[in-house]
């Protein structure tokens, strides 16, 4: 079953055309990688759904319904959650606090309930907590819950930035470049924690730079190259993809 | 309207609007080399008008005026000394709260050293009475030499940027910080130099206008947020939009006189602030794109 | 887990039924007066404390929103509603028939018919509400200076305004207004021999104010606007509606502010321009500052000491001047507040390193 269908997406910056006639579809349960040299579009594309950049034109359906056209908060209501590329954590809040954000769209008391908190409103509180506490666990840093989540190192703030995520309980995670900026050994395990996120059945779309990231835990590739789809494929045919190839080896050569 | 009190509305709009724009190219100068709004612009103007009117006891008009021009650009390079150049890359909201806490502090002091009293320069020409005939009406001289004045301001500016080599290193500042600075400029200098220029021309613009507008303690505040509804409404940073923009301003706050009380005047010209800001925050003549790659 | 909040406000309680025994004993009850307007000066702070500090958002028009609610009471209690009776005006009828109004005689014996202070109160909240609202819609769409030079032509609107009306009494302001009889023998008013009343009706109103907010920041609204100072663009993706969020923010300080206003007008007896005034607005800022920014503790604490010295009088003719030289000395120097200069981590880090 198709849970994000993305069709016919152009985006332009001035006379640059960013992202051009993009459409491809990812389906409930995979790990699905948008792959591309340098300046190929692929972040572009990943705002484009996210909601942070306009659409210049096409259409992109969540679970069937139209998702163009809202405002990320909106985006994010409808179940698809994101990471950011330079980790995006709040300063001055711990570990716990960044996930129990997280639940936003998962809980409801509003500026009446915070100020005068009847037991409603602690309920809704706690159950947070605990479900917070829940995603530290499953992420392995519980041990830095009351931490100041910005003064952790890089691959646990990654984590962190992941649970936060996934706090809001979403149907599909987007994951702008969730290996940049680790070392090797911070990669593999990023990239069990991806596929760990996997098996409790939510779909991932991710963008990255990193090949063997994406080549050991993705179902499926998209290749992206000065804007365009050049192919969509199974990481194994996609390596012996003559034209990737070129591109990869032909962006090493510039 | 009669056409006679029409052209009277016409020139005192011109005169303020003037005066407007020196200070909205004072905002422009300092911005463009350091991103920062200087909420002091205006206690510039007021303090070269307090200081030529103290210095003029003992001192010819000129003399006066240019060592008034001389002290504020001073006071401008010790401000920036003191309060700015050893800040490393400071938040917006710092650099606005600084300013601001600057211009209360100027204007105290100005308030210590000259009191509450109106004071003002004497007419450069005649009296407040003379006057010459123009087309059929009566203006002061003064007038003329402020919108001669602010006229060869915007004139020497424009020279000055283009073609010394200093106003060009400080346009390269402003283009590009870091390119800058690896060329071999010094920024920081460039810095300095533009709160003089910008200290310099808002003094010189406040001793024209001083025997029209009189001047007291308090009356940069008023003129700070006409050149900043100026600076904005010519797009933040565009030096010569903002001279058409004054003009506007002024022209439509003395056109407001006939529809709304005097009294009211200030609130009018806040509000086409708030206006502009609302619906065209990259100003009248501005590109919408441009303003977008600013950080405000 | 929670109770452990709520220990340092039942302490600043007991501290200030203690200033007020002191006071008692030393024979100082003049300072209850002064302390009694630091109170409400701070209910304001505290308030514009929660949109700079927490929704990071400079306002440089509180003083508006207080005038807004002061002015509007005023005005409303003060104004002689007789001649329109007597014309045979059906709204005032009609509101003197639902017992809105009140009648009580002027110093020189006239009868004066006026809005009861509650429906004033209530009048001037839901105005300084709607008015927060109309300008927080545009107005928090900006950032930086734009939002810094908006909020402050606000606030020099309302100031002009004040200034140059007949209603509101131009430069001489709004006086001989009554007091505000909360409940039968709760009267807000100056007379002295209501001090000690009024300095718990005021210290009652500030520490409520400060629960209702710290409960706030404690919550899920307080995260989610943290979250919005520290990436809005974060805070956005994960389902904030941060645009919503910095409006509610602002319209709820805007009512601390007037209800301030309306109180503290009250108090006085009356209100002038001055308080409209743009250096009330910087010194709000100011305090909120010295604070700490998003300290709400800090900014109660500093908004009671620089309000009382000077209310007192201590910077004499230099008032205005010490706000503006402690506004760039903080920051300079302490851009996050007297509280967390790194002299303060030195003395907390050296027993426990041993």
């Amino acid at each position: 079953m198709t849970l994000l269908d993305i069709k016919n997406v152009n985006k332009h910056f001035g006379g640059l055309q960013a992202v051009s006639d993009v459409s491809f579809a990812v389906r409930k349960g995979m790990i699905k990688s948008v792959i591309g040299p340098n300046g190929a579009g692929k972040t572009t594309l990943f705002n484009l759904i996210s909601g942070n950049l306009p659409l210049g034109s096409g259409t992109i359906f969540f679970e069937d319904r139209p998702i163009h056209g809202l405002r990320p908060y909106q985006i994010a209501r409808q179940g698809i959650s994101r990471t950011f590329q330079n980790i995006k954590l709040f300063p001055g809040m711990t570990a716990l606090e960044n996930v129990m954000l997280g639940r936003h769209t998962r809980s409801r008391s509003g500026f009446m309930a915070g100020m005068v908190p009847f037991p409603a409103t602690r309920r809704e509180e706690n159950e947070i907590k605990t479900k917070s506490y829940e995603l530290l666990e499953l992420l392995e840093i519980r041990q830095f819950a009351q931490v100041e989540a910005t003064s952790l190192a890089f691959g646990q703030q990654r984590a962190v930035e992941f649970a936060r995520a996934l706090a809001s309980e979403p149907q599909l995670l987007l994951l702008d470049e969730p290996a940049a900026g680790l070392n090797i050994y911070e990669t593999a395990e990023i990239a069990r924690l991806i596929t760990k996120i996997q098996s409790h059945g939510i779909t991932v779309l991710l963008v990255e730079h990193d090949m063997s990231l994406v080549m050991d835990i993705s179902d499926e590739i998209v290749v992206l190259s000065f804007g365009q789809k050049i192919a969509e494929d199974t990481p194994s045919a996609i390596q012996l993809n003559k034209e990737v190839i070129e591109i990869y080896l032909g962006g090493a050569d510039a | 309207m009669t056409s006679q009190l029409f052209f009277q509305y016409l020139v005192a709009g011109i005169t303020y609007g003037s005066i407007y724009a020196i200070v909205a190219i004072g905002f422009n100068i300092i911005y463009n080399t350091t991103g920062i709004i200087n909420f002091a612009q205006g206690e510039f103007v007021m303090l070269g008008g307090m200081l030529a009117i103290s210095l003029h006891s003992m001192l010819p008009l000129p003399l006066a005026i240019g060592l008034a021009v001389l002290i504020t650009m001073l006071i401008g390079a010790l401000i920036e000394i003191i309060f700015i150049r050893w800040l490393k890359s400071p938040s917006i909201l710092r650099m606005i709260i600084i300013t601001i806490g600057i211009s209360i502090l100027i204007r105290e002091a100005a308030l210590h050293v000259w009191g509450e009293g109106v004071r003002s320069l004497p007419y450069f020409n005649g009296n407040e009475i003379t006057t010459i005939q123009l087309w059929g009406t009566n203006i002061s001289p003064q007038v003329l030499w402020v919108i001669s004045v602010c006229s060869i301001i915007v004139l020497l500016l424009s020279i000055f940027f283009k073609y010394t080599s200093l106003g060009q290193e400080m346009r390269a500042c402003a283009a590009n910080r870091l390119a800058a600075t690896l060329c071999g400029i010094s920024t920081k200098n460039m810095v300095t130099f533009s709160f003089m220029l910008s200290a310099g021309i808002g003094a010189l613009a406040g001793c024209v206008v001083s025997p029209i507008t009189y001047t007291q303690y308090d009356s940069g505040t008023g003129l700070a947020i006409k050149g900043f509804t100026v600076a904005v409404l010519g797009g933040l940073g565009n030096s010569m939009a903002a001279v058409a923009a004054g003009i506007l301003l002024g022209i439509i706050e003395a056109f407001s006189v006939s529809v709304v009380p005097l009294a009211f005047q200030d609130a009018i010209s806040i509000a086409l602030l708030l206006l502009i800001l609302f619906i065209r925050p990259h100003g009248l003549f501005g590109s919408k794109e441009a303003a977008g790659l600013k950080d405000f | 887990m929670k109770a452990g909040k709520y220990i340092p406000v039942a302490l600043l309680a007991l501290v200030l039924i203690g200033i007020q025994q002191l006071t008692q004993m030393t024979g100082t009850v003049y300072y209850l007066t002064q302390m009694t307007m630091t109170a409400y000066y701070a209910l304001l702070v505290i308030g514009l404390c929660l949109v700079m500090g927490y929704a990071g958002q400079i306002s440089l028009g509180h003083a508006g929103f207080f005038a807004i609610g002061g002015y509007t009471s005023a005005v409303l209690t003060t104004y002689n509603l007789t001649p329109l009776l007597e014309k045979g005006n059906v709204l005032i009828s009609f509101m003197q028939a639902s017992g809105v109004l009140v009648t009580r005689q002027s110093l020189y014996g006239q009868t004066l018919l006026s809005v009861h202070p509650w429906p004033a109160c209530i009048v001037a909240l839901i105005l300084a509400t709607a008015i927060a609202f109309l300008i927080g819609i545009p107005v928090l769409k900006l950032k930086g200076h734009y939002l810094a030079m908006a909020t402050l032509g606000f606030g020099i609107i309302i100031y002009r305004v004040a200034l140059a009306s007949e209603i509101f009494g131009q430069a001489d302001g709004i006086s001989a207004v009554p007091g505000f009889v909360l409940l039968p023998d709760l009267i807000v008013s100056g007379d002295f021999n209501n001090r000690v009343q009024n300095y718990y009706i005021a210290c009652s109103t500030l520490i409520i104010g400060f629960l209702l907010l710290q409960n706030l920041i404690d919550s899920r609204v307080g995260r989610a606007l943290r979250a919005i100072h520290g990436s809005e663009e974060a805070a956005n993706a994960m389902g904030v509606n941060t645009t919503r969020y910095k409006l509610y923010t602002f319209v709820l300080s805007a009512v601390f502010a007037a209800l301030a206003g309306i109180l503290l007008t009250h108090y006085n007896g009356g209100i002038g321009p001055s308080e409209a005034g743009i250096m009330k607005s910087v010194r709000y800022v100011a305090i909120v500052a010295i604070g700490g920014m998003a300290n709400l503790w800090g900014a109660l604490t500093m908004a009671a000491i620089l309000n009382f010295l000077s209310l007192r009088g201590m910077f004499g003719s230099y008032d205005d001047a010490v706000f503006g030289s402690i506004l760039i000395i903080i920051m300079l120097f302490a851009p996050n507040g007297l509280l967390r200069l790194p002299i303060w981590q030195f003395f907390k880090k050296s027993p426990a390193g041993k």
